[in-house]
């Protein structure tokens, strides 16, 4: 079984690899440093989103409250953002926090249903979101660091032979890596966390054994609630982060932003091969079924920038949905043949 | 399987055992006691200190608003009678809108006349939308993919197939006949209210009373059992998922109807959510296998209710959306502790 996903991550890092040299042939300025880095620094957000998604499907739940979380911690960080970096950060996670703390109260203490319960979650934190800014987008602050958690870089601080023009490749390559926007560290690092979390930690073996079965890994003697109630909890901490990011990315706390965030970070997550029945998946493959889900996208800008076609902004919808179709189809058949092995 | 039982129909004549319910009485069953008070309860608090409450207008006003949620909500407590659930229902919408003008504007191709592109504009986006469920359903039963990701697929791509094909347009029509549909009046109730009780009434019928019914509850309750009992358990979910989709087929032509205007961003928008908060208030248990259509149409008047009283005494709606959160978790729970 483990053949399975992880050739199903594999098809998707083909396909991703697949997908950027198309675009580095086809398109001037695919591969420039502008155009990845702002790849990835607007997908860092649906990155963080589709982290926590994926360690709570892994359970067999789904957390359909990540978009309004997180549009309701970009409120509440945009609001603390003139007391600096750390009280915008903190506020926004808190507020995240506390939304995975109440998913994962209703559904591992109350019983209810994980969908139902992140359905009236994600009412609850639009809601909260629109009450807090009375339906308008909240400035942030510019006069604090608060943005560089969005927008910034550690370029400020690289050492000056490799800012230079005569920095050759190594410097160039050392440079870009201080160029590296903050907000994809933060994911980076988090992807990081996860994987060690999910392979290395009692509580990520956990995790999928209740996935594989919950009520033989009650059986067993695994604390299945309580590893049910904090996938949520993460899952609300990163929509949390993501929340931060992005009111530091668009300067504003943006109260109806994250509609439809959950499919996207539901769709990546099952893009990376992760099975939604829970018990097996990959943190890995979810960055790039993330990855590849949000380069789509940059194609088809491209495409529409070449002149040839002019595909409206509507056509991403539709190509979005076949992918997912494909996907879903080619995970059916492995998943039969899997079990037919 | 138990849950199968309990909606077994009419005891076997002679057996012991509650007598066979006829008529409205056997459509209220005692799982709506709960909901029925509490819609109660709220029309006397709003008769009591809502101001204006008991005229013609609140009522026009609030039963509108709820139709195309109940006629939505039909389709979707059958599809979650069997254990799924969809979430195309607003994009689906959405494309039977968006197609609905071109066709009987003869837009797409020449009509005869008026009726006939009218008959024509409401027949084919429903049946159009039908098909667009038989993929669902094709995902649900062929692929034995997951309700929630095979509907996915749509929520995501048929709103877009919308947008795509009017190019994202507003398209404004002055059809007043096509627009009886939602806006004409039959004995001064709005003609889609009508169509609204025709609906749940016809399927609650069949949902009680058909042998297809309760093979939809057979196959939620246990699905493996209702295999094993030769049930054609595919055909069963494929089905449940095209009634959906003409269902909300139907509902987006209503809308359209009612604003004189079909614009495919808006149709439908956050549909789904709403019509699974109806279903759950209502009493049909998520995890399939018992279902109530009169549920979801309660269901459906007491979310409307509740969102009315809140903004007729002032409350914010974004406050209402909290309240809601609340209630759908209450009734879920209540539902629990009802079954324990």
């Amino acid at each position: 079984m483990p053949r399975l996903h992880a050739s199903a991550g594999f098809g998707a890092l083909l396909a991703l690899v697949l997908i950027i040299t198309f675009g580095a042939w086809r398109y001037d300025g695919f591969i420039s440093e502008y155009n990845v880095l702002s790849v990835l620094r607007y997908n860092s957000m649906f990155a963080l989103v589709g982290l926590g998604m994926c360690f709570v499907i892994m359970t067999g739940g789904i957390d359909l409250s990540v978009g309004s979380v997180a549009a309701m911690s970009s409120v509440v960080a945009a609001y603390l953002s003139p007391y600096g970096l750390v009280a915008g950060l903190a506020g926004g996670l808190v507020a995240g926090l506390a939304a995975g703390i109440i998913n994962g109260f209703i559904i591992s203490k109350m019983k209810i249903l994980p969908f139902i319960a992140t359905l009236a979650t994600m009412l609850a934190a639009s809601g909260v979101a629109l009450l807090l800014s009375n339906q308008q987008s909240v400035p942030a602050s510019y006069e604090t660091n608060f943005m560089a958690l969005g927008q910034g870089d550690f370029l400020a601080h690289a050492p000056e032979w490799v800012t230079g023009d005569d920095a050759g490749l190594l410097g160039g390559l050392i440079r870009i890596l201080f160029g590296f926007p903050i907000p994809a560290w933060i994911a980076l690092i988090a992807y990081l966390v996860g994987s060690l979390i999910l392979n290395r930690t009692p509580f990520g073996r956990h995790v999928l054994a209740v996935g594989g079965g919950e009520e033989a890994s009650r059986l067993m003697g695994l604390p299945t609630d309580r590893t049910i109630f904090f996938v949520y909890v993460m899952s609300g901490f990163l929509a949390g982060m993501a929340g931060v990011i992005l009111a530091a990315q668009f300067g504003a706390g943006q109260p109806i932003e994250g509609v439809g965030w959950e499919l996207f970070a539901i769709a990546s997550v099952v893009v990376g091969g992760t099975l939604l029945t829970g018990g097996k998946g990959s943190v890995g493959a979810t960055l790039v079924g993330t990855l590849l889900l949000g380069i789509l996208f940059t194609v088809l800008n491209f495409e529409n920038g070449m002149g040839w076609i002019s595909l409206s902004a509507y056509w991403q919808s539709v190509l979005r949905g076949a992918f997912l179709l494909v996907v879903v189809i080619l995970q059916s058949r492995l998943t039969r043949s899997a079990a037919a092995a | 399987m138990s849950s199968a039982l309990e909606n077994a129909p009419a005891p076997v004549p002679g057996s012991v055992g509650t007598p066979p319910r006829t008529g409205v009485a056997s459509m209220l069953s005692r799982g709506h006691v709960g909901t029925l008070a509490a819609l109660i309860a709220l029309l006397i608090f709003n008769f009591l200190f809502t101001p204006h409450f008991a005229t013609m207008q609140t009522l026009s006003v609030n039963l509108t608003q709820v139709c195309v949620i109940v006629i939505v909500g039909v389709g979707m407590t059958m599809v979650i009678a069997t254990g799924g659930i969809d979430l195309s229902v607003g994009a689906l919408m959405a494309i039977a809108g968006a197609f609905a003008p071109q066709i009987f504007q003869g837009l797409l191709f020449p009509v005869p006349n008026l009726y006939v592109g009218i008959a024509l504009g409401i027949i084919l986006p429903v049946i159009l939308a039908g098909c667009f469920g038989l993929f669902n359903g094709w995902l649900v039963a062929n692929f034995r993919v997951q309700p929630i990701i095979a509907t996915l697929i749509l929520f995501i791509a048929g709103r877009g197939i919308a947008q795509v094909w009017t190019n994202g347009d507003l398209q404004v029509f002055k059809v007043p006949e096509f627009q009886q549909i939602a806006i004409g009046r039959v004995f001064g109730v709005p003609f889609q209210v009508w169509i609204m009780l025709a609906l749940v009434l016809i399927s609650a019928w069949a949902l009680r009373r058909t042998v297809y019914g309760r093979q939809v509850l057979a196959v939620g309750g246990n699905e493996q059992a209702a295999w094993l009992a030769g049930i054609p358990v595919r055909r069963v979910k494929m089905l449940v998922y095209v009634i959906s989709g003409v269902c909300s087929g139907i509902a987006g032509l209503i809308v359209i109807a009612m604003n004189s205007a079909a614009d495919a961003n808006l149709i439908g928008m956050g549909i789904e959510l709403d019509v699974i908060a109806a279903v759950a208030v209502g009493g049909t248990l998520l995890t399939g296998g018992r279902a109530t259509i009169i549920g979801t149409l309660l269901g459906a008047l007491i979310i409307q209710l509740v969102r009315y009283t809140l903004l007729a005494n002032g409350v914010p709606d974004a406050a209402a959306l909290i309240v809601k959160a609340g209630l759908i978790v209450l009734a879920v729970w209540l539902q629990r502790q009802d079954r324990a």
